[in-house]
């Protein structure tokens, strides 16, 4: 019996793209260098924007809270570095549009040591109060969603977590934070994992990693605390399995029906970043401050692991890293699934898990668009066994409903494998968001119409 | 230090980067060792005739987009496809005026009456062909022997004949393999059929140039091998087991896989992505049905050969197999119902 389980177990479809992760999975992380201003915008996550309780020139210690939770889906803000509230007013944020944030300008020369505040004990926590101490750190979905992770943590009357997945894929190209997070952060890793075990009342806990980590796998599985019920479950490489369905499908070999969740088949899924963060913020009662992204891309000089404050602006980041001249496109987050920017004033939020940035020669515009040649690709492309290419023609006669209705469009995760593979170059995903956008209006005007 | 302007892009941002004119034109790469070949065994007359059907589809393609007001589509190398398609299945000294009209039929009314590429129904080469076949039914089944003297020098006079007047035929071969066999029962060897040693349509001769171009596309990761492969286990399995029962009446597997059109229709025409189904489950029931429909038509049927109508029937059947056999989705019971 080896270290770890190495499935051969995956789930249908997908796709195989480059992985670009050789360039930075060897490289430790670093602590980035301090901005002199940060930008921090309350809505850093999924839900109610956090409410700022600050004022404008006051001075705050690193740690200190500056926005508490605007809701039960919301979390706090913490301060990522000790400094003055500058200004409090309308952000630039990575979707395009302005919303409210703090101007933080940090002290030059302090310290910078964290004020703590009552740390919980796991073993002496209730899962109540490990629920609200991971609300209370200011913890969201680290892999990119940004999803409160106390919401997503609770489980619901009358279902029962089995098993505790720790989401250790990492199946976006370029990404490597996870990898570095599961070779160095390992103890966090494991005590976070005490800590969700308890707030599920999962028996067991599995970490799912890609074989292309297969390093990090092998230590973590040797770095098992006794009596620690966690194993470490090894599967092939292949895009979309960071997604929660397809990671459930690959270890657990279970399917998550269609618009449920994964507590539906006994699973709560966490990323082991944000686990890590769990393990080392709930022991001393401190907030989220900074997280580690991964920069990279042909047009970024020094690539690397960096652990970085909420807050930074991008700018500052590419000036400190270096950028190549006939840089053309920057994205928040990995190729797939990240956001192109163009304002290099926003900031690195909660959700951050890379910046990535092309010149010229990578980014192929104006690829010519064809019709559909019917080829099958995307059909056999997508992860959730949809039918793209006929949903594509339904977009294009914006027959919304009929997607909504007979070709399951709402499951739609708008992982990209589709338009990756479509040699048609038909902008599918971007269909399917839209269609998925309209679709989501009607409903929500119907609700309204019949509650007049 | 940076540039004004960011450009922005929606995911994924990453492309496969294989594009459909790419796939289109390795299609053609593919099937030009076959042509060679017919070029090679037939002499100038095939040439010609290729030369015609291609240029033929491709002059119609630029002039009906012209004429409808849109980009000419030229550029995407699928009416190239059509052309010397059409041009392989037609017999070495076909007059050059019909396969003319042959190209210009497929075209416009095989692709362009359907809205273009990717909505037509029928592979148009087909399209193309059948019509030439109830138009000119003496000139389509009019051999010519492969492998003449002086067939680099010398024309035929039938591939010049003018347009409207009957053909004159300086050289007719007996007959191709397949309707010797069924009209007098004369087997030719398989080998020689492989090799391509025999008479026939232009570009249907030489089965294993057409196998060697197949495998470049299924490598290049560009045609459905399910498609090729499933049409020629059904017709190896039933005409086995016909072949078996009475070897005087049904020829053997290895005549039918290698006689007459099937590779050529297997492999090039059958696989049309268009006019094929979407799903593996469906392409796999589509190239049955195409294997049962050649073997009935060939071994019951009145006509020699059957490759044609059996794919223009699984053509015209393959929306209705997609609609039956989508793929069971993600986290539900119940197939997606169909559309
Ligand atoms: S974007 Fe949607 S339709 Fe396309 S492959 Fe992903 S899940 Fe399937
Ligand atoms: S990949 Fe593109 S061209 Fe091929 S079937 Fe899908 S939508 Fe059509």
């Amino acid at each position: 019996m080896g270290l770890f389980n190495f499935g051969h177990k995956t789930f249908r479809h997908g796709i195989h793209p480059p992985e670009h992760k050789s360039e930075t999975n060897g490289l430790p992380i670093r602590q980035f260098a301090f901005a002199p201003l940060l930008v921090l915008p309350v809505s850093q996550h999924i839900g109610a924007p956090s409410k700022i309780i600050v004022r404008e020139g006051q001075e705050v210690m690193r740690g200190q809270l500056l926005a508490e939770a605007g809701g039960y889906v919301s979390v706090p803000l913490h301060a990522p570095v000790s400094g003055r509230v500058r200004k409090i007013a309308n952000v630039p944020t990575a979707k395009g549009e302005m919303s409210l944030g703090i101007y933080l300008e940090a002290f030059p020369a302090s310290g910078q040591e964290v004020l703590e505040r009552d740390g919980l004990d796991w073993q002496a926590a209730t899962p109540e109060e490990i629920l609200q101490g991971i609300q209370n750190a200011g913890i969201v979905g680290l892999g990119g969603a940004a999803f409160p992770t106390h919401v997503k943590l609770k489980v619901p009357e009358g279902k029962q977590c089995e098993v505790l997945l720790l989401n250790g894929i990492e199946c976006e190209p370029y990404l490597t934070t996870d990898h570095r997070v599961m070779l160095e952060q390992a103890d966090d890793i494991f005590m976070g994992i005490r800590y969700l075990l308890k707030a599920t009342g999962a028996q067991r806990a599995i970490i799912g990693i890609e074989a292309n980590k297969k390093d990090a796998a092998e230590h973590l599985s040797r770095n098992i605390p006794e009596g620690l019920p966690v194993t470490v479950e090894v599967v092939p490489v292949k895009y979309p399995q960071g997604s929660e369905k397809m990671l459930i499908t690959s270890v657990m070999g279970k399917e998550v029906p269609s618009g449920g969740l994964p507590i539906d088949v006994g699973a709560v899924v966490v990323n082991v970043a944000t686990t890590a963060e769990i393990g080392r913020l709930l022991p001393h009662g401190r907030g989220i401050q900074e997280r580690v992204v991964t920069i990279t891309g042909p047009g970024v000089k020094k690539k690397g692991n960096y652990l970085i404050p909420v807050g930074t602006p991008l700018r500052f980041v590419l000036e400190e890293v270096g950028v190549a001249d006939n840089l053309s496109e920057v994205y928040l987050g990995g190729p797939m699934m990240g956001m192109a920017v163009s304002n290099l004033d926003i900031s690195i939020t909660k959700g951050t898990s890379g910046i990535l940035a092309f010149t010229d020669n990578e980014v192929h515009r104006a690829d010519k668009v064809y019709p559909c040649i019917k080829c099958g690709a995307c059909v056999d492309a997508c992860p959730l066994s949809l039918n793209p290419s006929q949903m594509g023609i339904l977009a294009k006669f914006e027959a919304y409903d009929d997607m909504a209705a007979n070709h399951n469009l709402m499951d739609c995760f708008e992982c990209g494998s589709c338009s990756y593979v479509c040699p048609s170059n038909i902008p599918l995903v971007q269909y399917f968001r839209m269609s998925k956008a309209v679709v989501r209006k009607r409903a929500a005007a119907k609700k309204e119409a019949a509650n007049v | 230090m940076f540039k004004q302007t960011l450009n922005i892009s929606t995911s994924p941002h990453l492309k496969l980067g294989v594009s459909t004119d790419d796939i289109m034109r390795n299609v053609v790469w593919a099937m030009l060792p076959a042509s060679a070949f017919a070029v090679y065994a037939f002499g100038l007359s095939v040439f010609l005739l290729l030369v015609t059907s291609t240029a033929a589809a491709v002059l119609t393609e630029h002039l009906l987009c012209r004429w409808s007001g849109k980009e000419s589509t030229v550029s995407d190398w699928s009416a190239v496809i059509t052309g010397l398609l059409l041009g392989l299945t037609l017999p070495p000294a076909f007059p050059l005026w019909m396969a003319f009209v042959g190209s210009v039929i497929a075209v416009a009314l095989g692709k362009f009456a359907f809205g273009g590429l990717g909505y037509n129904t029928f592979n148009p080469a087909l399209v193309g062909r059948a019509v030439l076949q109830a138009a000119f039914p003496a000139a389509i089944t009019t051999w010519h022997p492969a492998f003449l003297e002086g067939r680099f020098t010398d024309i035929a006079s039938s591939t010049l004949a003018l347009p409207f007047m009957e053909p004159t035929y300086d050289a007719v071969s007996g007959a191709t393999p397949l309707s010797a066999f069924k009209f007098d029962g004369v087997a030719a060897d398989s080998a020689d059929l492989a090799l391509g040693l025999v008479s026939g349509s232009a570009g249907e001769t030489c089965a294993l140039l057409i196998v060697l171009g197949g495998i470049y596309l299924v490598a290049r990761n560009m045609m459905n091998w399910r498609i090729p492969v499933s049409i020629l286990l059904t017709v190896y399995v039933l005409s086995g087991i016909m072949h078996w029962v009475d070897a005087e009446a049904y020829p053997s597997p290895a005549f039918m896989l290698f006689s007459g059109g099937l590779m050529l229709g297997a492999v090039f025409m059958a696989t049309d992505m268009v006019a094929s189904p979407l799903t593996s489950k469906g392409v796999v029931v589509y190239g049955v049905l195409i294997g049962l429909l050649v073997v009935v038509i060939r071994l019951w049927g009145g006509l020699p050969e059957g490759v044609m109508y059996a794919i223009l029937l699984a053509n015209a059947v393959s929306p209705h197999i997609d609609s039956a056999l989508q793929n069971r989705v993600y986290g539900t019971v119940k197939k997606a119902k169909a559309a």
